[in-house]
């Protein structure tokens, strides 16, 4: 086996890719000026099936796929394109309108196509257009099927948005719109209130995020006088040193934004409860693509994060907490999207943590974040399949033996799960044991914590996927009287097989040959060697047992003893864990109760110090009349009062100021 | 000695207010001579035609910029003139007729019937009287509320032209009374809507009563009423007279924060957006907003601009009580008209925040807000017309639980426009906050910087509020009676769209807009 080798790169990229960086992209020519129209194909989409109504029922979820197809030629077709250039002719803008303009506001809106977002470009059109076809087996009885298609294109859409924006602006704009799609999708399913509540959820843990992003840009605005990358990123060359301060904030702005986007600690909560949508759309918002965003928005913020170490170290520090978080709370679920839901968590806690690295990581979060895309949509997909089989449960108590029923789905899901667990040579062992050895570089107590932190997550990781493909797929069936489990029809099983050679292959074509490392070098500075603090192959080997020992272990549990129809009761950790670390316990309390309480006394002083005393009745007595008659008894006169002293009050304090 | 001069007058200059003064005067006599039965097919049309004439005549107007109706008094060299038609003049009175169309429109609303169906019959009759059954039963119809929101117009048009003091508390008059009038003739729930209208005139009379204490004070300082005058008065004048300038400038600001709804002059505000008929709010929230800071930046900018350092202080502690006072009690409303009057009062404190950058950016930036704010308000006041039950308003929020799953595209839209209130990225509101905001950051200095992020606090408070709507509107089971939305003519749906295409046209392409707002962003005095 051979180790270590993506870790080099040519030195001759390095240097190329530096110009790239430091020049300007050139504007587009030839093909890839019709860049917009990645864009513009979903968005079409979105917007005539919502506009068409009805008439375009029968026809247009079939649309919808071609569209989000084309998407996916367009950006190959562009991507062959940029590999036939030098490195550091290969970034391309494209403008697209003179957004805001004059004087200080001014803000174009373009595009940036370059390595980076192009690998984002193929991700969300590939997987993206996989899980339409998926979609039309899936959803195939569901009577608002153009609907839910119309979400799909709107997400695809702002997703290409989001990742191509050349601004931070209007990346803003993309941000908002997978929100929204993530949020009419989550609820897409609106009768039942269990799934509306969750949309909620998350709309709301979003808004938190945006307000950070909100003020980050604010601040760009305010310290670089423009928001669009190049200008930012010759800002932060410029203030470097000089405006550490300003640097951490905005850096931990933007974390803010990319926690609530990602679920990462602390604003994780809403995953969990997002996946009360249609799976396919767990598989391609809540998995490969739309959480992988805070990722995205933390290596192409590199620039101002690397000016900051106390920045870089708070995004370690969450990537690492997150990935053990979800781990451990991934080995109590028994809702079989759940646990999957905790392990996105986790593994974006990976790639948060490579990404904090600074540029020793980025390449390796990136490339994680690829092959995730794969396996974790190849994992939902596969769930989605035996839900479809099963009459729609979860519960995996309830399963168990299952593989002689669904071949197809047993072999690709458990492909996928050899490769999230880091079995060797699979996808996920080349991108995850790349973070793991790159968690073990530095000095200090550093590289000990977070690489330790990052090799037992390793190890929870195949502890409870196991747990969860023992559970589902083997053992003594525990199905319930009325299922009759069988295999899905085509339209589902093509896609999981092609995201089951990704999931097997991906890691291999990308990283032993080191084609992502030098793909990204602009990015991350031509990696040196890594040098972590134990050897590599010592890594490797102690990752390996670890892993080994968590399937051993779930076998023993899940495998060779019976698993129990009914969730036994369970030690302190594993009840903390089935409700999600009492994380909504600490919402609860630390957001929601004051937050409820400042409320109620604000009423209540508006009450009384607007209304007079009798604003206390308006509680009790409800209705018009009672409201009039309180009207008629002095309103204007405390008005008045009101509005007097507001007026004392300020000239006396202008006064005392002049 | 003083002798008489002529006033010079550019007749083609002041066209729009002529035409509007005048359609407001026809539509008195129509009142009086034309048969109940055409009455208000014909006020309605005549309005908006006025209305849409005006409009021309101020793109005419454009190529005559300058001061008008008045003299240069060429023995001291002092402009004495009454009206200033300039850049921000001309763009807030084409925005104001333009949205003031949206606002009639939704006035001459009949919902089936043969009169407006939004106001009584007989505003002079005690409610629940004999007077009001007969008038109910005579098919009698309040047709003057078109003359009437006509004068109202005008006197906004006129708020942000004027040159002195004593044409602005004009103007500020003309624009108020008929608007308590309109506030007053709801046709259900009259006691409510009496009450607000009372108490609007009671404290709009109180605030004027500050308007003109604090004009009395100006002239005391400066021997003038005139902007000019008094802003050369103030970098001539003697600090010693303070004591005069301070109070003085800030009771002027004070009569009209009391139009925009700044606290702590906000108290009429929910009553009022409460009481008024629903189109009679909207027309209100859209254009006295946009009227008054039209006024507002008129004042800052060139009559008081050089005393800016003696009243911005208290500008800023207005403005951040407007904010957090507005979104903070938004949070807890149950009435939709009283939610959106709370968020009206958030709004114009972002739009404060904009004044207070003082350069032509704070200027464009605060056209853009008002025009953008308008446009959104005036639609979405229009749907809450139209959520009924049982033949009235349904305006408790419960009553809205479920009307995304009845009425999707109703709810969809009234959605989208509280996004843009909330100001989320491709709607107006997000470009709207983003000027005002980079406005006040770019000039505004650190005091800048401050009230910006107490705004964008604010402005995440009131996303709650807007999504609890949203929520509720989609996520909550309808009651069970069911709230039924009624189908509108023409001319609602009209004004509906208008309103939420130029909400949605702004959030995606608000440059040519913005460049405009530039363009018209000189004063002159």
């Amino acid at each position: 086996m051979s180790t270590g080798m993506g870790t080099l790169v040519h030195q001759g990229t390095y240097a190329a890719g530096l110009a790239a960086q430091d020049g300007e992209a050139h504007a587009a020519t030839g093909f890839t000026a019709y860049a917009w129209l990645l864009i513009a194909l979903p968005a079409f989409g979105a917007l005539f099936l919502l506009v068409g109504g009805r008439r375009t029922n029968s026809f247009g979820p079939v649309l919808a796929t071609l569209l989000s197809w084309g998407s996916f030629v367009i950006g190959a077709i562009i991507t062959i394109s940029m590999m036939g250039r030098a490195a550091g002719d290969r970034p391309k803008s494209v403008h697209l309108f003179d957004w805001i303009t004059g004087g200080s506001f001014d803000v174009q809106a373009g595009l940036l196509i370059d390595q980076l977002s192009i690998c984002f470009v193929l991700l969300i059109t590939f997987v993206g257009s996989l899980i339409h076809v998926y979609s039309l087996g899936y959803m195939q009885d569901d009577p608002d099927k153009r609907r839910f298609f119309a979400y799909l294109n709107l997400f695809v859409a702002a997703m290409l948005l989001l990742v191509l924006a050349d601004s931070y602006l209007l990346l803003y704009v993309g941000w908002e719109g997978v929100g929204l799609a993530s949020y009419l999708l989550i609820g897409f399913w609106y009768h039942n209130p269990v799934f509306a509540t969750a949309g909620n959820k998350s709309f709301f843990a979003n808004r938190v995020g945006d307000f950070g992003m909100t003020v980050a840009i604010i601040l760009m605005f305010f310290y670089f006088g423009g928001v669009d990358f190049r200008t930012v990123q010759a800002g932060v060359a410029g203030l470097q040193g000089a405006h550490q301060g300003v640097m951490t904030a905005i850096a931990l702005t933007l974390l803010l934004g990319a926690t609530a986007k990602s679920a990462q600690l602390p604003l994780q909560s809403w995953l969990g409860d997002a996946m009360a949508g249609p799976t396919p759309v767990s598989a391609l918002i809540h998995a490969a693509t739309m959480v992988t965003a805070g990722v995205y928005l933390v290596v192409r913020a590199g620039p101002i994060f690397e000016a900051s170490p106390t920045a870089q170290l708070v995004v370690v520090i969450v990537g690492s907490a997150t990935l053990i978080f979800g781990a451990i709370i991934g080995c109590a679920k028994d809702d079989i999207k759940k646990a999957l839901a905790a392990s996105t968590i986790s593994q974006i806690g990976y790639m948060m943590l490579a990404a904090g690295l600074g540029p020793i990581g980025y390449a390796f979060a990136i490339f994680h974040l690829l092959t995730h895309g794969f396996f974790k949509a190849g994992l939902f997909l596969g769930a989605g399949s035996v839900m479809h089989g099963m009459k729609d449960q979860v519960d995996m108590r309830r399963f168990g033996g299952l593989w002689v029923m669904m071949k197809v789905t047993w072999v690709t899901f458990g492909l996928a799960y050899l490769s999230i667990i880091g079995f060797p040579l699979l996808s996920g062992f080349w991108s995850k044991d790349k973070i793991i050895e790159a968690a073990f570089v530095g000095e200090g107590w550093r590289p000990w914590v977070f690489g330790l932190a990052a090799l037992i997550g390793a190890g929870i990781t195949a502890f409870y996927m196991s747990r969860l493909f023992f559970m589902t797929f083997h053992g003594k069936r525990r199905w319930t009287d009325e299922v009759h489990p069988h295999e899905s029809g085509l339209t589902m099983t093509v896609p999981m097989v092609v995201l089951a050679f990704g999931s097997a292959f991906l890691g291999l074509i990308l990283g032993p040959t080191g084609i992502i490392t030098s793909w990204l070098a602009p990015f991350t500075g031509g990696v040196q060697e890594l040098h972590p603090v134990i050897p590599e192959s010592a890594v490797i080997a102690l990752t390996l047992i670890l892993v080994a020992i968590g399937i051993a272990l779930a076998w023993m549990m899940y495998l060779r003893d019976e698993v129990p129809q009914a969730a036994p009761r369970g030690n302190l950790l594993t009840q903390a864990a089935r409700v999600d670390l009492y994380q909504d316990h600490v919402n609860e309390a630390l957001l929601m109760r004051p937050g409820i309480h400042l409320t109620r006394s604000l009423v209540f002083a508006d009450n009384e110090g607007v209304d007079g005393a009798v604003g206390g009745l308006a509680a009790f007595v409800g209705g018009t009349s009672s409201r009039m008659r309180k009207i008629q008894n002095g309103f204007v006169r405390s008005y008045a009062l009101t509005f007097l002293t507001g007026i004392v009050a300020i000239i006396g304090a202008l006064w005392v100021i002049s | 000695m003083t002798t008489f001069q002529v006033a010079n007058i550019d007749y083609i200059a002041i066209l729009p207010l002529l035409i509007v003064f005048g359609t407001a005067v026809i539509g008195v006599l129509v009142e009086a001579f034309v048969g109940r039965e055409r009455r208000h097919t014909i006020q309605a049309t005549l309005a908006v035609a006025g209305l849409l004439a005006a409009f021309v005549a101020v793109i005419v107007a454009t190529g005559h910029m300058g001061l008008t109706l008045g003299h240069v008094d060429t023995a001291t060299d002092r402009h004495l003139f009454a009206l200033s038609i300039d850049g921000p003049a001309l763009f807030m009175q084409g925005a104001l007729l333009l949205l003031s169309v949206l606002g009639v429109l939704t006035m001459a609303e009949r919902l089936g019937g043969t009169g407006s169906d939004t106001f009584t019959p007989s505003g002079a009759s005690t409610p629940g009287s004999q007077i009001e059954a007969v008038s109910a039963r005579a098919g009698l119809i309040t047709s003057e509320v078109f003359p009437l929101a006509m004068i109202s117009v005008g006197g906004m048009m006129l708020f942000p032209t004027v040159n002195d003091l004593i044409g602005m508390f004009v103007a500020l008059e003309v624009l108020s009374l008929p608007l308590y009038v309109l506030t007053g003739l709801a046709r259900r729930r009259r006691l409510l809507s009496q009450e607000a209208s009372l108490k609007y005139f009671l404290l709009g009379a109180f605030s004027s009563a500050f308007f003109l204490f604090g004009t009395a004070l100006l002239y005391g300082y400066a021997g003038s009423v005139y902007f000019r005058d008094l802003s050369q008065a103030v970098s001539a004048g003697p600090i010693s007279m303070n004591g005069l300038l301070v109070p003085g400038a800030f009771l002027v600001f004070v009569g009209l924060f009391f139009k925009i709804g700044a606290v702590p002059f906000h108290a009429w505000t929910p009553d009022a957006y409460q009481g008024a008929p629903t189109p009679v709010t909207g027309f209100m929230a859209a254009c006295t907003k946009a009227a008054a800071f039209g006024a507002i930046l008129r004042l800052a900018y060139t009559g008081l601009d050089t005393a800016r350092w003696e009243w911005t202080n208290g500008l800023i502690v207005v403005a951040i009580l407007t904010m957090v006072v507005g979104s903070v009690l938004a949070v807890t409303q149950t009435d939709m008209k009283r939610l959106l009057a709370y968020s009206a009062i958030s709004h114009a404190g972002f739009i404060l925040v904009g004044v207070i950058a003082f350069d032509q950016k704070g200027i464009s930036s605060v056209l853009f807000y008002t025009v953008a704010y308008g446009f959104s308000t005036i639609a979405a006041f229009a749907i809450v017309g139209l959520v009924r039950q049982g033949g009235s308003e349904a305006t408790h929020l419960s009553q809205w639980a479920g009307l995304g799953r009845n009425h999707p595209l109703v709810a969809g839209t009234f959605a989208f426009l509280l996004l843009a209130f909330a100001g989320i990225p491709l709607t107006s509101g997000f470009v709207a906050k983003y000027v005002v905001f980079s406005a006040a950051i770019g000039t505004g200095g650190a005091t800048g910087t401050g009230l910006v992020i107490i705004g964008i606090v604010c402005s995440a408070i009131t996303v709650f509020v807007y999504l609890r709507i949203i929520v509720l509107m989609y996520f909550s089971d309808a009651p069970d009676d069911t709230v039924a939305f009624v189908t509108p003519s023409a001319v609602t749906t009209f004004s509906i769209a208008i309103g939420t295409m130029v909400t949605l046209a702004l959030g995606v392409l608000p440059a040519a807009l913005l460049d405009l707002a530039d363009r018209s962003s000189v004063f002159i005095r």
